[in-house]
């Protein structure tokens, strides 16, 4: 007989739900690969998003989400492709980031729309879970903490608390929100995108480190090898299965914090499910703005992502970084 | 009884060891013109730097920083910014994290040691303090009045 202990021990590590994957019978779509065996990238661009205010338009924002979706599965039909995505009796979890405060953290609008469709395909208000490391991380993304079952629950890790029983994985060796291990049978992220001090770029890898009780002990070497490894750790490899990318607003440079000068609008959805491919794009397009500021590159700058590469190697195997193996579809 | 309250307060403060205490920099509400103190002042020790600004801590403890003081406010109900008092070791701390800070397009302003200013910001030095007002939209009145609320700060500091 399993010992509680063990239980949670196995919980945390994944080894539970490796074990039980078919019983929570998650949805078979994802499916990230094409035919030519690229992993697939869609990113879905409106350039009247925010129209003449600075907060985007919340119907425009669930039409470029439909597009998005529509554009990654084939389906045309927005419920039946989130159908295709998740299955109904899971719990899902959308993982925001509200780390830089109001000026630069997931849209609230992006969360409103996934937390619509994700409704209409079929899962209980209450089996949405949308979370981050606190409540002032999730209040700055315009959130309501609420842990009421009946409606969407929103709360931190400061209200779930983290695992006693640390896992590791190469250089990371953390304590992860039981969010994560406990609650949630899917993670979604909904990372944004962002500029970042010391490891150049954070988007869909680096939201994990909002997952971890201590994430600054990640942060050696520009967050190489950390952002790989702790992605690597099979529990978050496993239930993070996809990306709903937040290139609404951005910064280029300054980031993580807010800084408004260096602010800029991709009015951009960046969707996949492999995460080292949508954060190979992600980095481009924020290079891609950075020359046309006049900004030195990231690897110029000292700080180039390094982690991306480190993810894709042999012993990471979390996805593909060259881009002749990236499907990128621009719509 | 009050000698002994008295004698107990001064216990206390042998066994905490006393600390100097520092001017609240941050402006009450209807201190400046239009701007109101919307939360509570949040300090943290620079071990726990990572707990406001996760990432971007690092160049601060470089830097020398003893602690950093956070609040937010509101200007005439509608314009949202929040505060920022970084205490450094020295001037040398405050002068380096400005300066790291300064872009191309940087305006410069008269407010303590060294200012520069934004659309959106207001970053200066005074001694070992480095202070950052940022408003979370761009309006027309934003830049004026966030200068009226770096002065207002100056002078507590």
């Amino acid at each position: 007989m399993t010992s509680r202990r063990d239980f949670l021990k196995e919980a945390a590590t994944g080894a539970v739900i490796l074990g039980s994957q078919s019983k929570l019978g998650i949805a078979g779509m994802l499916d990230h690969h094409t035919e030519s065996g690229k992993s697939k990238v869609v990113v879905a661009r409106d350039p009247q998003l925010h129209g003449t205010g600075t907060q985007p338009d919340e119907k425009r924002v669930l039409a470029l989400l439909d597009r998005a979706i529509a554009a990654y599965t084939g389906r045309q039909n927005p419920v039946e492709a989130w159908k295709h995505i998740v299955g109904p009796s899971k719990v899902i979890g959308l993982k925001t980031n509200g780390l830089g405060g109001k000026g630069i953290s997931t849209h609230l609008a992006l969360v409103m729309a996934v937390s619509e469709r994700l409704q209409q395909a079929g899962v209980k208000p209450g089996n949405i879970i949308v979370w981050d490391r606190n409540a002032r991380d999730l209040q700055a993304c315009g959130l309501t903490i609420n842990t009421d079952p009946s409606r969407v629950r929103c709360f931190g890790s400061d209200v779930s608390g983290y695992e006693e029983q640390p896992v590791a994985w190469g250089s990371a060796n953390v304590k992860l929100s039981k969010i994560l291990t406990r609650e949630c049978d899917m993670v979604i992220g909904l990372p944004i995108l962002k500029d970042h001090e010391m490891s150049g770029v954070t988007f869909a890898m680096k939201n994990m480190y909002g997952v971890v009780e201590r994430p600054f002990e990640l942060h050696a070497n520009g967050c190489n090898p950390g952002v790989a490894d702790l992605n690597r750790i099979p529990v978050v490899r496993e239930k993070v299965r996809f990306t709903i990318g937040d290139a609404i607003s951005s910064v280029y440079q300054g980031g993580p914090s807010f800084h408004p000068e260096h602010l800029w609008y991709p009015n951009a959805l960046i969707v996949g499910e492999d995460r080292v491919a949508v954060d190979h794009v992600a980095w481009q397009m924020i290079e891609r703005k950075r020359a046309e500021a006049g900004v030195p590159t990231l690897e110029a700058a000292g700080r180039p992502p390094r982690y991306i590469a480190t993810a894709a190697d042999a012993a990471h195997g979390l996805g593909v970084n060259d881009p002749q193996r990236i499907h990128l579809m621009e719509i | 009884m009050l000698a002994a309250a008295v004698i107990a307060i001064l216990a206390a403060a042998a066994g905490t060891g006393c600390k100097k205490h520092h001017s609240n920099p941050f402006p009450e509400s209807g201190a400046v013109a239009g701007w109101q103190k919307t939360s509570e002042t949040r300090v943290f020790a620079a071990k726990d730097l990572w707990q406001y600004i996760d990432g971007d801590a690092e160049q601060y403890i470089s830097a020398g920083v003893v602690s950093t003081s956070t609040s937010d406010y509101k200007y005439q109900g509608q314009l949202e910014a929040v505060v920022d008092v970084h205490t450094m070791g020295d001037a040398a701390g405050a002068r380096k994290i400005l300066e790291t800070g300064q872009t191309g397009d940087t305006k410069t302003v008269q407010l303590g040691d060294a200012g520069i200013a934004y659309a959106q910001s207001v970053i200066f030095r005074k001694g070992p303090s480095l202070v950052r007002i940022v408003a979370y939209e761009s309006t027309p009145d934003a830049p004026q009045a966030l200068l009226a609320l770096a002065h207002a700060i100056e002078a507590k500091l």
